[in-house]
């Protein structure tokens, strides 16, 4: 046989050196710094789309959508505060900078959450006038770097925030590149123009909880024991930190998923280290569950939260409540297809623009340039995200008269059943068609 | 003088009355009575009023202070004058880790030593330490001046930015990215101002300025080893 006549394989690639992992390991190869990003893990992790509700049936019945009523209030802080929030919704807003977004941005978030009824929370940068004053909810974000901390803006917070940790980056800081340090950003960190901000990875003026207990006592102090206090931890060890943070004293404790954004960290950060949302949940309401907390210091969950399918079902699963920061984004603007010719220059599409920390961004979102901001209108942002939010709360209603509840919070693990050996696991809910998931008491797993 | 008894009437009744005080407040001199230690005295004050504390405190006392003179007759705790905006704050005794960690203004004065990580992530806030400071003092510190008649730990001014640092006797090691500056004319006179502010018997020109190298600024691979 001629050699022209030998069929060629067709050529394969890798599945370990894929297209991605090549890029990657060029990309390093010509810079020498390691990538930094924006957004959360990518990668495709065990997440709400392995559950599904069962709905009503003979056994259970259902109540008449539009007609029969289902609460979605939620109070948050009623443990120890002379005020705890009361929202309408159990969707929340989650940090965000202002630094990481525009000012306008900043402001889309507050009147989207006051017109929804919920809060919205501040972000490594301190409080901004407009944020304060488009938002009838506003959390204070209490974090290592105290960039914009001050007590005056502490007094006017509905709630404070301490975060010890994030979904996106467990034990990991933040870095604010040179080129989003306008002058007003740069004012309100006390740091030059220009040149990289880092967030500290841990607090300058506490390690621990016993410290974190005094802590909380000392902001509780300042504000006269008016606000309630969160404490923000990443899903690293739900069980424990949760057990930890209502030890020392918090109201709330916002737990927070590895497919929850950052403004900007290193990608392998994102996609190494945390744990999916969906495998926190449970351990932490069993911390709630087994100090007698459970409903008492409320539980936000966050990391990837986008319907209100997703809602119901960390409601089921024992949330009080959840906070959404990369949905809210794209509710109002971010990565929208209208910017893709721009999105081409950059290298990069719309759905995957995650170099928020260049300052680049067409829509204007995550962004300190004056002429970029200008193409994002705060109103009409604010009007899109009340919309989302809205939904959201309508989906989330559905699915809960479906099993027939009268509140979200009424929603149940016993509502739903699980695709998938690993989310079965993970939820603590039968595998779809059996009575077991792997782990289940009593059953020798 | 308005004494107060802390075991007798408790922290919250403190803050509260101190927190009280309107800026034409007639009552001006406080003192506190059996501090014993507790945590969180005088914090969030936001008037020009003067609380002497008798005996040690423990965390966080004059926390985000402004305006107040706060006294500590002892030694305090750590984070004493935490983000303090104003005021000032003086210790007898000794100040242990964190003083006036991420402080925006005022002034901290210091009698004894300070320990470790003094002005942490300091923001503006000017602190002077008769005696020495622990390691990694200084780290990340973003502006103000930490000013040590005695000697330097480890690792001074790791990582800061345009913080200032002056010390009259040896610093242990320097932190990443700090190093020795020249004194010029203003800061000798700044420490001329400062220490005598502070109340504090000491030659300006005795002291050796330390600050930023400012290469670590933006991120360079080039400088990946000093991370």
């Amino acid at each position: 046989m001629k050699d022209h006549d030998i069929p060629h394989t067709t050529p394969r690639m890798s599945a370990t050196f894929t297209n991605d992992v090549n890029s990657d390991i060029r990309r390093a190869a010509a810079t020498g710094i390691y990538d930094i990003r924006g957004g959360g893990a990518k990668r495709r992790v065990p997440n709400f789309d392995d559950l599904l509700f069962l709905g009503a049936s003979i056994s259970r019945y259902p109540l008449e959508g539009y007609r029969e009523k289902c609460d979605t209030n939620v109070t948050i802080g009623g443990l120890n505060a002379e005020n705890p929030i009361e929202l309408d919704i159990p969707i929340t807003i989650a940090g965000m900078s202002f630094g990481a977004l525009s000012g306008p941005a900043k402001e889309a978030l507050g009147r989207g959450a006051s017109a929804a009824g919920t809060s919205t929370t501040t972000g490594d940068g301190g409080m901004t006038p407009e944020e304060r004053g488009h938002s009838s909810k506003l959390v204070y974000q209490y974090l290592p770097s105290r960039y914009g901390m001050n007590p005056d803006d502490l007094r006017k917070a509905d709630a404070i925030e301490i975060v010890v940790g994030q979904g996106a980056k467990p034990g990991g800081g933040g870095m604010l590149l040179g080129q989003k340090i306008s002058d007003r950003v740069a004012e309100m960190r006390n740091l030059p123009k220009g040149i990289d901000q880092r967030s500290a990875c841990r607090h300058p003026d506490w390690t621990g909880p016993d410290d974190l207990e005094i802590k909380i006592l000392e902001l509780r102090e300042i504000t006269g024991w008016k606000v309630p206090i969160y404490v923000k931890v990443a899903g690293a060890r739900p069980y424990y930190d949760t057990t930890l943070a209502i030890k020392a004293g918090a109201d709330a404790v916002v737990l927070d998923g590895m497919q929850g954004g950052t403004a900007a960290t290193q990608d392998v950060f994102i996609e190494h280290v945390g744990q999916p949302t969906l495998a926190i949940i449970r351990p932490a309401v069993q911390a709630l569950q087994d100090l007698g907390m459970h409903r008492k210091v409320q539980l936000i969950l966050s990391g990837g939260i986008r319907s209100g399918a997703d809602v119901a079902k960390a409601m089921a699963l024992g949330a009080d409540a959840v906070s959404i920061g990369t949905a809210a984004m794209i509710a109002i603007g971010d990565n929208d297809p209208k910017w893709e010719a721009e999105y081409q220059k950059l290298g990069t599409t719309a759905g995957a623009y995650d170099d928020w920390h260049e300052g680049l961004d067409p829509a204007g979102i995550t962004t300190q340039d004056p002429e970029l901001e200008k193409r994002f209108d705060p109103v009409e942002g604010g009007r899109r995200l009340r919309n989302y939010l809205k939904v959201m709360t309508l989906e989330a209603q559905t699915i809960a008269r479906a099993c027939g509840k009268n509140h979200l919070h009424n929603l149940e693990p016993e509502d739903l059943v699980a695709l998938t050996m690993e989310a079965a696991a993970m939820a603590q809910v039968p595998l779809s068609g059996t009575d077991w998931w792997p782990g289940k008491p009593g059953t020798g797993f | 003088m308005q004494t107060f008894d802390l075991a007798e009437k408790g922290l919250r009744a403190l803050n509260s009355t101190l927190q009280g005080q309107s800026q034409d407040t007639n009552e001006t001199a406080w003192e506190v009575v059996n501090a014993k230690g507790s945590h969180a005295i005088a914090v969030g004050l936001d008037a020009p009023i003067e609380v002497t504390v008798r005996g040690s405190t423990g965390y966080y006392c004059g926390g985000m202070n402004k305006q107040a003179t706060i006294r500590i007759d002892g030694s305090a705790g750590p984070g004493t004058g935490e983000n303090m905006m104003s005021g000032r704050i003086e210790i007898s005794g000794d100040a242990s880790q964190y003083l006036g960690a991420t402080g925006h203004g005022g002034l901290i004065v210091v009698r004894g030593n300070a320990s470790s990580r003094c002005g942490i992530s300091m923001k503006g806030v000017n602190i002077v330490v008769e005696g020495n400071i622990g390691h990694m003092s200084g780290f990340m510190a973003q502006s103000g001046n930490v000013v040590v008649c005695g000697d330097a730990g480890d690792a001074l001014g790791d990582s800061c930015y345009e913080a200032r640092f002056f010390v009259r006797g040896s610093v242990k090691s320097l932190g990443a990215d700090c190093e020795k500056k020249e004194m010029r004319p203003e800061h000798i006179a700044f420490l001329t101002d400062i220490l005598a502010e502070a109340g504090v018997d000491a030659k300006p020109e005795e002291f050796t300025r330390y600050g930023s190298a400012r290469k670590l600024y933006n991120f360079d691979i080039d400088n990946a080893g000093a991370y």
